[in-house]
């Protein structure tokens, strides 16, 4: 009986207490930096956008989420000619992210896409594609690797050297 | 005309106002229970209750009540009809009745009745026919078990409701309500009576089969007991029916041992309500902050504990009236 009195008293004192609620949407959570929310794609540094369309992403997604439809520009460079991510599918698990070469796909900390028609949910690259550089502000895919595109030939890379001629005897 | 005077008419007309009034008194407080037990328990669990419709959330029980006379009114094709739709009602009805006896201010009550006690236990033992009923009317198992537990709960329960009562009937040497009140000017009946108190506070929360004794619906256990089947506005009638049954319990512990509308300054229905309303808080913390018994832990306390106290309490009160008047 006592054990009641006494917890009854301790629940009593749970008045004064704050409350634990967030009061959304008047009030936000805290969403950390590396939080899996929206899918974004992102652009270099120099503009053009990172996606070559290599569909990596869309072979690591669990659910099949991903529709991608290579084209190529004039320069030789691939990019997407069309980017879909069913967002009623998607699992935000992050592994297109980790399997992205060019750091093109990358998750925000941002979950407010509710809608009220499934068709609404299935987001093009129109609706993707960013004007920044979302997490990895210095990197440029074909900067360092090592194609010859539009505007870098061979060995022009950052960090290459030079490659070998092979026809001649000279080191 | 039909032989009575002109004043004996309006007599008539002004009871007949007076109850209407304190039954629809009693049945709002009741519909504004659903928001008070709904914000206290935020209160009590680090988090708030309703707080969107309405300021505060008040308005929560009008939501409420539209969804629940919106939902479809289905009895199941295999349920005894007649009985299936009147066991609600016997609840609401019994408990009603037993307001028609209960003194809120010195003016302020339907009638007064001179066995006003024996009454309000005779209609609580009309109660348990409602939950009997309900529970074989379903024709489900489950329900039937619920239904055979909370019968056997509330019945047991009753016993040492009225024993306990009996202390406080010696020592105001009457049955009726209205006195028992009156004789509490000098000394509220708490204090001589506190064991009587105790055990009428858990008997009456066990016969409204409230927290902690709701094993009828814990939906946990007995996937909703008796009113499993039940739906639309026959379950909102027997919610508001256990609500109903809070604000009866807590009406009556204050007219029986906390001496009812008496009290300095304040006038007498500003203190029955503050009195009334603390107990009404206190089963929501009961609520809140209890643990719900086994079944057979539950019939061992009232039989083998609060029994055998009750008796000795009334003896004790019974020998000390009697010498008190030598």
């Amino acid at each position: 009986m006592l054990s009641v009195l006494r917890t009854l008293g301790m629940t009593f004192m749970h008045t004064f207490r704050k409350r634990e609620t967030i009061l959304y949407p008047e009030e936000q959570p805290y969403l950390p930096p590396r939080y899996r929310g929206r899918i974004v794609l992102t652009r270099d540094p120099d503009g053009a956008e990172r996606c070559v369309a290599c569909n990596l992403c869309s072979v690591a997604c669990p659910v099949d989420c991903i529709s991608v439809v290579k084209t190529e520009d004039e320069t030789g460079r691939w990019y997407p000619e069309t980017f879909r991510i069913n967002f009623s599918r998607c699992i935000y698990c992050g592994f297109c992210e980790e399997a992205c070469p060019t750091y093109a796909i990358q998750l925000t900390p941002d979950f407010e896409m509710g809608e009220f028609d499934r068709q609404q949910m299935v987001y093009e690259k129109t609706d993707l594609l960013i004007s920044g550089v979302g997490k990895r502000p210095g990197y440029n895919f074909y900067r360092v690797a090592g194609m010859a595109v539009g505007g870098k030939d061979k060995g022009d890379a950052v960090n290459e050297s030079q490659p070998i001629d092979v026809k001649t005897l000279l080191p | 005309m039909f032989g009575l005077s002109e004043s004996q008419l309006l007599d008539i007309l002004f009871t007949a106002i007076e109850t209407i009034a304190i039954l629809l008194a009693v049945v709002i407080t009741a519909a504004m229970l659903i928001w008070v037990e709904r914000r206290l328990l935020g209160v009590w669990q680090d988090r708030y209750g309703p707080n969107r419709v309405g300021p505060f959330g008040l308005l929560q029980v009008v939501a409420d009540m539209i969804k629940i006379f919106f939902k479809e009114d289905w009895i199941p094709p295999f349920a005894d009809k007649a009985v299936f739709v009147i066991a609600p009602g016997i609840i609401m009805f019994t408990t009603l009745m037993a307001f028609a006896v209960v003194p809120f201010t010195a003016t302020i009550g339907v009638v007064d009745l001179n066995i006003g006690i024996l009454f309000i236990l005779a209609m609580s033992s009309l109660g348990v026919y409602s939950v009997i009923l309900a529970g074989w009317s379903s024709d489900n198992k489950y329900a039937l078990l619920g239904a055979m537990r909370t019968a056997a709960q509330m019945i047991s329960y009753e016993v040492f409701m009225g024993l306990s009562l009996l202390g406080v009937v010696l020592l105001a040497g009457s049955f009726d309500l209205r006195e028992i009140v009156e004789s509490q000017a000098g000394m509220w009946n708490v204090i001589p009576q506190f064991p009587a108190f105790v055990i009428f506070f858990i008997a009456g929360c066990a016969e409204i089969h409230r927290s902690p004794f709701d094993l009828p619906e814990a939906e946990q256990e007995l996937t909703a007991g008796y009113h499993t089947e039940y739906s639309g506005m026959k379950f909102g009638m027997f919610f508001v029916g256990e609500y109903l049954g809070i604000v009866l319990i807590s009406c009556l512990v204050t007219v029986l041992f906390f001496g009812g509308w008496l009290g300095p300054i304040l006038p007498g229905f500003v203190w029955f309500a503050l009195k009334a309303g603390f107990f009404i808080c206190f089963f929501v913390l009961l609520r809140a902050g209890t643990v719900r018994p086994r079944y057979d832990q539950l019939m061992a306390f009232g039989w083998k504990i609060l029994l055998p106290i009750a008796l000795v309490n009334v003896a004790i009160t019974g020998a000390v009236v009697v010498a008190m008047a030598n």
